[in-house]
């Protein structure tokens, strides 16, 4: 999936109900948007040798945040993904896994309405796998941020998840999962997408 | 601590967010810059052999006459000192360029770009950046050239700092400008040799114009028009407490046309960075 951070126009609609799916939009400017998103890209994205905390601090100053204010909330975020002991390590020495934790919690300093994650797991063992999918799963739940979750891997989608099927560029289905299986006239995700990528297709990308 | 809706109804970015900003740019460099201490070791290596082997091999044959700003007889040491200091911003302004490319193949630049504040205030902000990290260095080599009696009147060391600034904020804005052309890390080599050589060797750096005006009127136009012979001109009459006004418009303007430039080329909607597969920026 390709994230335009090169926005060419001056204004674009962004959900204002965190709800996915929630119809209701706003116009915003370019950085209005960029202010209420949170990015998580699929190649890291972290600096490697400054240390946990430096990076939350530069995300942090780069969206405006205090110094001071963003210390509380680093100390925050880096407790919720239980990386407080790693604070001072240098990025470098972290797991995949954790590098990925971190880079959410970066991407949640500025508090943003919605989080996009391209692919997040790619590249991860199954334990760490699941420890994201689970983190990000409780973001929506208790925090009530929007979540757009872009992913080849079907089994992280679950029934109650909204869905939207990607296929080189153009939208081929969107609604609820049961729905957009019924529709395909399939038993899973796996053979609707099949299905409707006429079964040759090698790439498409689906957001739950 | 701001409320979530008092963030969300607020538009626009206030002064603070903006300072807030700089500040972190400016930060973060100078770790990166500390944290690779070869980098300083060599931005420092670099003008000193120029200054301890090939000033002193060069003094006998090199004479120089009194010209302004120097109203005595100096030593040919005393002379390139100036094009030194400008040599040190000029491998900066590449290098910090450089890094920029790097950013952009290793996906940091990103983190960079999902700022919400505007593209021209981030890449300025950058500028300045490197610019405070090209002061440090020449300040250290100051501090080291001193010992080598190399030592211009004590207000000099502040006078310089405007010029040594504005000179910064050209070189690293036509790095960038240079930078923003620039699809892979490999390519940079060339660039070096087709615009760091050249630069320096054509301009006052190292001998005054009228000599080589005297060895070939070609060669002395070409220097004339280089924005870095107007550079260590401004850097030299700053050092000893005076204005060279018409290396001050030159480099003055060449910054704001670099800037723009970069500027211009780092807009995705209309510059010279292309996204696609080709581009390889997404």
């Amino acid at each position: 999936m390709k994230i335009g951070i090169f926005i060419p126009n001056a204004t674009f609609d962004l959900p204002g109900t965190p709800e996915v799916g929630g119809i209701e939009t706003f116009s915003f400017t370019v950085g209005e948007a960029l202010r209420r998103l949170g990015v998580v890209f699929q190649p890291r994205t972290l600096d490697l040798d400054l240390s946990v905390t430096q990076n939350l601090l530069y995300h942090a100053a780069l969206h405006g945040i205090a110094r001071r204010e963003a210390r509380l909330r680093s100390d925050e975020v880096l407790t919720r993904i239980g990386l407080s002991d790693r604070a001072g390590s240098k990025v470098r020495d972290l797991s995949g896994g954790q590098m990925r934790r971190l880079e959410i919690a970066r991407a949640l300093l500025h508090r943003p309405r919605l989080l996009l994650l391209d692919e997040a797991t790619v590249g991860l063992d199954v334990k760490a796998r699941a420890d994201i999918l689970t983190h990000v799963r409780q973001l929506v739940t208790e925090q009530g941020i929007g979540v757009l979750w872009a992913t080849h891997l079907f089994d992280e989608i679950i029934s109650s998840d909204d869905l939207v099927v990607l296929h080189q560029g153009r939208v081929l289905a969107h609604g609820p999962v049961a729905r957009v299986i019924a529709d395909a006239g399939a038993q899973d995700v796996n053979t609707a997408f099949m299905r409707l990528t006429s079964a040759a297709a090698a790439s498409g990308s689906v957001a739950p | 601590m701001s409320s979530l809706t008092a963030r969300q109804n607020q538009s626009g970015f206030s002064l603070s967010e903006y300072l807030t900003c700089l500040n972190g740019i400016v930060w973060r460099e100078a770790l990166r810059f500390l944290h690779q201490r070869e980098r300083f070791v060599s931005a420092l290596v670099r003008p000193l052999v120029w200054l301890f082997i090939f000033a002193a091999g060069f003094r006998q044959v090199l004479g120089i006459s009194i010209i302004p700003p120097y109203e005595t007889y100096i030593l040919y040491e005393v002379y390139i000192a100036p094009g030194l200091m400008a040599m040190i911003q000029l491998f900066n302004g590449m290098q910090s360029s450089l890094s920029m490319v790097y950013d952009r193949e290793m996906g940091n630049m990103r983190t960079l770009l999902v700022s919400p504040l505007p593209r021209w205030y981030l890449l300025f902000c950058k500028l300045l950046a490197g610019t405070a990290v090209s002061l440090l260095q020449v300040y250290a080599f100051l501090l080291i050239a001193w010992f080598w009696d190399i030592a211009p009147p004590p207000i000099g060391y502040l006078t310089v700092l405007p010029a040594l600034i504005l000179s910064g904020l050209m070189l690293g804005a036509l790095g960038m400008l240079i930078s923003s052309g620039i699809k892979q890390l490999e390519n940079f080599a060339g660039v070096m040799n087709f615009v760091i050589f050249p630069m320096f060797f054509a301009s006052s750096a190292l001998y005054p114009l009228w000599r080589v005006q005297e060895g070939s009127p070609l060669l002395y136009y070409v220097c004339l028009f280089n924005p870095f012979t107007h550079a260590v001109e401004l850097i030299r009459f700053a050092l000893y407490g005076q204005i060279n006004w018409l290396s001050l418009a030159v480099v003055g303007s060449c910054t704001a046309a670099f800037m723009i430039g970069a500027i211009y080329a780092y807009d995705p909607s209309r510059g010279l960075i292309r996204r696609g597969p080709a581009g390889g920026e997404t």
